[in-house]
């Protein structure tokens, strides 16, 4: 029952951290909070759920949300962003929100607003290991998560773009005098964000095996917590929180109180931003960037 | 005599102005907060509380929950002096989702139920207390204490330099904010006479943190025309029927991007006041 139960939270964890590693890609980089990524997420898994009932393979469906997540967030970047560059963060933080809405109502009108559902399991099957039954479908929401990260770690730690974006982190102007295009940079790591947004909305339209335009909402704001808990400064942090997070909150279904996850998980979030601002990850007090 | 569906938008207006009005006292000090759904939803409860099973009537229920909201609010105010910027959007953001989640499991009101038992009440009485903290507000704004916020705002080092208490004023932005999200949770709850923890969401507080933006941040009367735009426009937009929600985000970019302050600022009503004989 908890190796069940283990299993089950790993799986939430693992779009947790997906979801996660794209809000502080934005936010490590660029220092935004875009609230749009919530829609995002919903978008890619509308978009693998169409890929999906024309019958792609699953492998496409799960590029072709990632690709489409992508050019919604070059768009967002593109109005959303750039033009707010040199205003107070929470300007384009407000910008984000109307692509939100904006987002929302199309996914409503183009989709409806009852729940899309999969008529038959895509990916039946079960394996039992031991007392844990795991479905193929979790394996796949794991092993795809799993791949994605190991591919982000690849780009933003072994390329040259990666390389750059990091510079951009620590600090654009220094970057943009050493002969780093930020421009570019900023839209690529929108883009990124966006691709990965979009994999966690096909991988948890999968795992529930429907998908509503007001998925966003609810697990976007819950994904905010987890970065936050992580470190916001540092990419890296969502690694721990996700499968954390995943873990507590489907424990406190299964051994206490169904509703207080949020209460839990959302205060857990307010200490660590009140006792230690630069997440459970984050080294140095140096790593906190600007609170301002 | 006005029919239902306007008395029905004209109560939406004066509730999401006073909601608005909280965020935007908070706003004044320059924290902005993404949870005033929570103090919204604090006085709606309790002002409920209060009037179906203590039985007072309104307006005490709505003073007290005023004051007791006020008082969460400077307890809140107290750990968001460590936070700034988009780090106190993000925890009052959790501070509001937790409110709501507290409401959930709170079996003695009603939980995932809701609550009911409320008289209604008429729009006279929803807009007399709207247009009574407006009044407030606006009082407020051409005194010392307002220019003491604007301070803290601008610069909280400089502020700080010339005497002013950085930490009173912002606490105490805090507890007022809440005090009128609360009153606007209380007149919520009697025109409704139902809520319901989903009424006090994170949609909510973006609403009015959106009425206070398209508004005009930067004077209070901002807010009154925010609310009108925010509840007003979506029924003029319904020509454009099932698109008018996306209308609405184009609008708002539209907005931070051609007229960050919003549409009221202090230049417009220097253009629009009467010249003083020198």
């Amino acid at each position: 029952m908890l190796l069940q139960q283990l299993v089950n939270g790993l799986t939430l964890g693992a779009v947790y951290t997906l979801i996660a590693l794209s809000f502080s890609l934005v936010m490590g980089i660029l220092g935004v909070l875009n609230l749009a990524i919530a829609e995002l997420f919903m978008l890619g898994g509308y978009f693998g759920f169409a890929a999906i009932l024309a019958h792609w393979p699953l492998p496409l469906a799960l590029l072709a949300g990632m690709a489409g997540a992508a050019v919604v967030a070059g768009v967002i970047e593109k109005i959303g962003y750039q033009p707010f560059r040199d205003t107070p963060v929470v300007t384009p933080m407000l910008s984000t929100l109307g692509f939100s809405i904006i987002l929302q109502n199309i996914a409503t009108n183009v989709w409806g607003s009852d729940p899309l559902q999969l008529a038959d399991e895509v990916l039946g099957g079960r394996f039992t290991i031991g007392p844990v039954s795991v479905s193929a479908m979790q394996l796949t929401v794991m092993g795809a998560t799993v791949v994605l990260v190991a591919a982000l770690a690849v780009v933003v730690q072994r390329t040259s773009v990666g390389r750059a974006l990091r510079a951009v982190a620590e600090n654009r102007d220094v970057a943009r005098l050493l002969g780093v295009s930020a421009g570019r940079l900023t839209l690529l790591a929108f883009m990124l964000s966006g691709a990965l947004a979009g994999a966690a909305g096909v991988l948890i339209g999968l795992h529930y095996a429907a998908i509503t335009p007001y998925i966003g909402v609810e697990i976007g704001l819950k994904a905010i917590a987890v970065m936050v808990i992580g470190g916001t400064t540092q990419i890296w942090g969502a690694l721990l929180a996700g499968p954390l997070i995943g873990v507590v909150e489907v424990m406190t279904v299964a051994y206490g109180g169904s509703q207080i996850r949020d209460f839990v998980v959302y205060g857990v979030m307010i200490l660590i931003l009140l006792l230690r601002p630069q997440g459970l990850l984050g080294g140095a007090r140096a790593d906190q960037g600007q609170r301002v | 005599m006005m029919s239902t569906y306007h008395a029905g938008l004209l109560a939406d207006v004066g509730i999401l102005l006073l909601g608005a009005l909280s965020v935007y006292i908070i706003l004044a000090t320059g924290q902005l907060s993404l949870g005033n759904a929570g103090f919204m939803g604090i006085g709606a409860y309790l002002t409920s509380y209060l009037t179906v099973t203590v039985g007072l009537p309104l307006t005490p229920a709505l003073l007290c929950a005023a004051l007791a909201a006020g008082a969460i609010g400077v307890i809140v105010g107290f750990p968001a002096l460590r936070l700034k910027g988009i780090y106190l959007a993000m925890a009052t953001l959790g501070f509001g989702e937790m409110v709501r989640s507290f409401f959930l499991n709170l079996d003695a009101m009603g939980g995932s139920e809701g609550f009911h038992g409320m008289h209604h009440i008429s729009l006279g009485t929803i807009w007399t207390w709207a247009a009574g903290i407006l009044l407030l507000v606006v009082i407020l704004e051409r005194s010392r204490v307002w220019l003491d916020m604007r301070a803290v705002r601008d610069d909280e080092i400089a502020a700080g330099l010339v005497g002013l208490n950085a930490t009173t004023i912002k606490v105490g932005a805090f507890g007022f904010g809440a005090a009128v999200a609360a009153i606007a949770g209380g007149l919520f709850a009697h025109h409704h006479v139902y809520i319901e923890p989903g009424n006090f969401s994170f949609e909510r507080s973006i609403d009015f943190v959106l009425a206070v933006i398209l508004g005009g941040s930067t004077v209070g009367p901002g807010a009154l025309v925010g609310a009108l735009l925010l509840v007003m426009l979506p029924e003029y937009l319904r020509f454009l029927a099932d698109w008018r929600f996306a209308a609405f985000g184009a609008l708002l970019i539209a907005m931070l991007l051609v007229r960050r302050q919003g549409l009221l600022d202090r230049s417009l009503f220097r253009l629009l006041a009467p010249r003083r004989p020198a």
